[in-house]
């Protein structure tokens, strides 16, 4: 009953509450879309040169049937690797296909030739989606070749400038762990401070609600935020930027659910701690920053060095985006998640832990 | 008569701070009890401790029956508490802010609807039951913190500095509704700092570095201190009240306008005693009566005594 009227007063401020209420719509959408637009412009149409030593049909044939891939623009031939070099410099090209000279002469002996990929790695969208368009044509090719008893084609790629490759579809699941992170620990710190700067806390406090009450009817509507804030994050992926869900979405939510629980807990402590709504909001940034950082989001957690991987395992994110990941791209079950899921139990427990014991002390 | 609220030497420490040292009280039912006492002095912390959000480092207390650290979440449920922060959702209309408060003190839901829709009509709220609170004027304001306050028609209300901030005629309308309430058979606790408010009171607790100084009506209060008040019109006002203030039996001297009101202690003729005083400092006085101690009158002078003592206590001491 007193939950449902806390509840329920929460959410006239939070709709009378414009701007706070339009972040939270507007955040997700908006970097969905500048995220989401550079996963899908680089990945087709990249321009591309050839340099075909070997000029014969069955060359030709390989060229023409990589650029029906839509993936690679044939801009041009070139006639050494020197050209190669002054298109990638000036920007012209982004791959070159290299065909060798003994091509068709392998192929008829029987011997597997080696088609050169040179990819200008700057970008990682195109070093993904190229050395990956090209791996399964030639696969697919390949297993046409064995059929006629002939051996396979092997296709070396050649990454130039930046060996670090990342699939670009890790940004949309990434993107619902970090909106819910950011917003999550700002909302709850500062509607808790700001009740507190207003004098509305005291009021409360010498009333027979209940801390349990408090916590749990002020949080409500910011769950239904949350779930809201991530449904709309996966919906425009899906329809916009065409990011499937391979794995359950039930399970997804409901491991959600511990998810926004510890970001929300957190709020919780930093409003203990916080005396104004600018410092809660300080801290929810200053929170914010080794989660972007350290989290696998931006930069691949394996090639962090010891300490960083420390400090990223005892952030809720750092497991939640490989649940995200896992769900949503390799349609990952319950049972391959376990570790993940305990990870973030526990972090969730010694949260709120930390939270209930922060929030009773203030009170009295 | 009935205690409202009854304490047994209720003490509070911080630390090595002592803020309430000992404090017996007993408040009866339908009272208007006003705690006076300078900022510091131990009125908020025990009114904090009486509402049972703080528990008593020594001493015991009950309110309405209810031991004030055992029982507490009895208490909150049958008191209610307003202070000059007006505790407003400034951004939840005049209505939803009775609502709210309703439903935290439990109202039932049927008869929530009915009973803000009194308040609002009772107190004169109506017309801008869709008003955002914090678009409301301070005595509004406070019109409407009490309305939320009282809306779960609780039998006891503390007031912490309630009128602070408010203008002379919002104050008078609030004090109308208090004694509204009282009469009504609500005791009523409040803290102030207005002396005028403090005579509206029907007994007045004097507190002072968290000690109680004196409980009594205004009248015994003033009466105990023994002191006659004198209001003069001088030519040299401020060398005058310089001469008076050395005088032995001159408790305080204090400026209103162009007068000077004497405040003095255990003379049998003030106006003998002002008029010769002034005469040996060559000051004519233009006019002499002797004026009706007040509540002002007898706190200052309480309070100075104190500080007398405390002054003299550590030489003593040393001696």
């Amino acid at each position: 009953m007193r939950i449902s009227v806390i509840a329920w007063k929460e959410l006239i401020q939070l709709r009378r509450d414009r701007l706070t209420l339009g972040m939270a719509v507007a955040l997700p959408v908006m970097q969905l879309l500048l995220f989401g637009y550079a996963i899908n412009a680089d990945v087709r149409h990249i321009r591309t040169v050839v340099y075909d030593e070997d000029q014969t049909a069955a060359s030709r044939d390989l060229v023409r049937s990589l650029e029906a891939t839509g993936t690679y623009d044939i801009v041009g031939n070139v006639r050494d690797h020197g050209e190669i070099e002054t298109s990638f410099q000036s920007g012209d090209a982004r791959v070159a296909i290299v065909v060798p000279a003994r091509y068709a002469a392998d192929l008829g002996a029987g011997r597997s030739p080696t088609v050169g990929l040179l990819v200008d790695g700057s970008d990682p969208q195109v070093v993904g989606s190229a050395t990956s368009t090209a791996s399964s044509l030639v696969a697919a090719r390949g297993a046409e070749l064995a059929a006629q008893r002939t051996p396979p084609i092997g296709i070396e790629p050649n990454i130039l400038y930046n060996p670090d490759q990342r699939t670009a579809l890790n940004i949309v699941p990434g993107l619902v762990g970090v909106i819910l992170t950011m917003t999550m620990v700002m909302l709850t710190s500062m509607a808790v401070v700001r009740e507190r700067e207003r004098g509305t806390l005291e009021q409360l406090i010498v009333s027979p609600v209940r801390n349990a009450e408090l916590v749990i009817g002020k949080i409500l509507p910011y769950i239904a935020i949350g779930y809201l804030q991530m449904s709309l994050v996966l919906a425009l992926g899906r329809f916009v930027f065409d990011v499937p869900i391979l794995g359950s979405v039930p399970l997804l939510f409901g491991i959600a659910a511990l998810f926004i629980a510890a970001n929300l807990a957190l709020g919780l402590s930093f409003s203990t701690i916080a005396k104004t709504q600018q410092q809660a909001m300080q801290m929810s940034m200053f929170f914010f920053l080794p989660n972007i950082l350290l989290s696998g989001f931006m930069f691949p957690y394996e090639s962090m060095p010891a300490p960083a991987r420390v400090l990223g395992n005892i952030l809720p994110l750092t497991h939640f985006l490989r649940i995200v990941r896992g769900i949503v791209l390799k349609g990952s079950a319950l049972r391959h998640l376990y570790g993940e899921v305990i990870w973030l139990a526990a972090i969730l427990a010694a949260f709120v832990l930390f939270a209930s014991l922060r929030f009773k002390k203030k009170i009295t | 008569m009935t205690a409202i609220i009854e304490t047994r030497d209720l003490s509070r420490r911080f630390g090595n701070l002592v803020a309430v040292a000992g404090i017996s009280l007993r408040v009866e039912q339908g009272e208007i009890f006003g705690v006076l006492g300078p900022n510091g002095a131990g009125k908020s912390t025990t009114i904090r401790m009486l509402c049972g959000i703080l528990d008593p480092t020594s001493g015991s207390g009950t309110v309405m029956g209810f031991d004030i650290a055992r029982d507490a979440e009895r208490i909150k449920e049958r008191i209610g508490y307003m202070t000059q922060r007006f505790s407003l959702y400034e951004d939840l209309t005049v209505a939803e802010n009775l609502r709210f408060y309703a439903g935290i003190y439990s109202v039932a839901r049927s008869e929530t609807k009915a009973r803000v829709e009194s308040t609002l009509e009772r107190t004169g709220l109506a017309q801008r039951r869709s008003q955002l609170a914090g678009t409301l004027s301070g005595g509004w304001k406070q019109r409407l913190a009490l309305a939320c306050s009282t809306i779960h028609q609780p039998p006891l209300l503390f007031l912490d500095e309630p009128t602070a901030g408010v203008d002379p005629m919002s104050r008078r309308e609030f004090w109308e509704q208090i004694h509204q309430l009282a009469s009504a058979g609500t005791t009523v606790l409040m803290t102030t700092h207005y002396m005028d408010e403090a005579e509206r009171c029907h007994r007045l607790a004097f507190i002072f570095k968290g000690r109680l100084l004196d409980v009594g009506t205004p009248e015994q209060i003033v009466a105990r201190r023994k002191l006659r008040v004198v209001e003069l019109d001088v030519d040299r006002a401020t060398e005058a009240a310089e001469a008076l203030r050395h005088r032995p039996g001159v408790d305080e001297v204090a400026h209103y306008g162009h007068m000077l009101r004497v405040a003095t202690y255990d003379v049998r003729d003030p106006l003998a005693f002002t008029r010769d005083a002034l005469a040996d400092v060559g000051i004519e006085i233009r006019s002499l009566r002797e004026a009706r101690a007040d509540v002002e009158d007898a706190f200052v002078s309480m309070v100075r005594a104190e500080a007398q003592e405390a002054a003299a206590a550590p030489a003593a001491r040393a001696s």
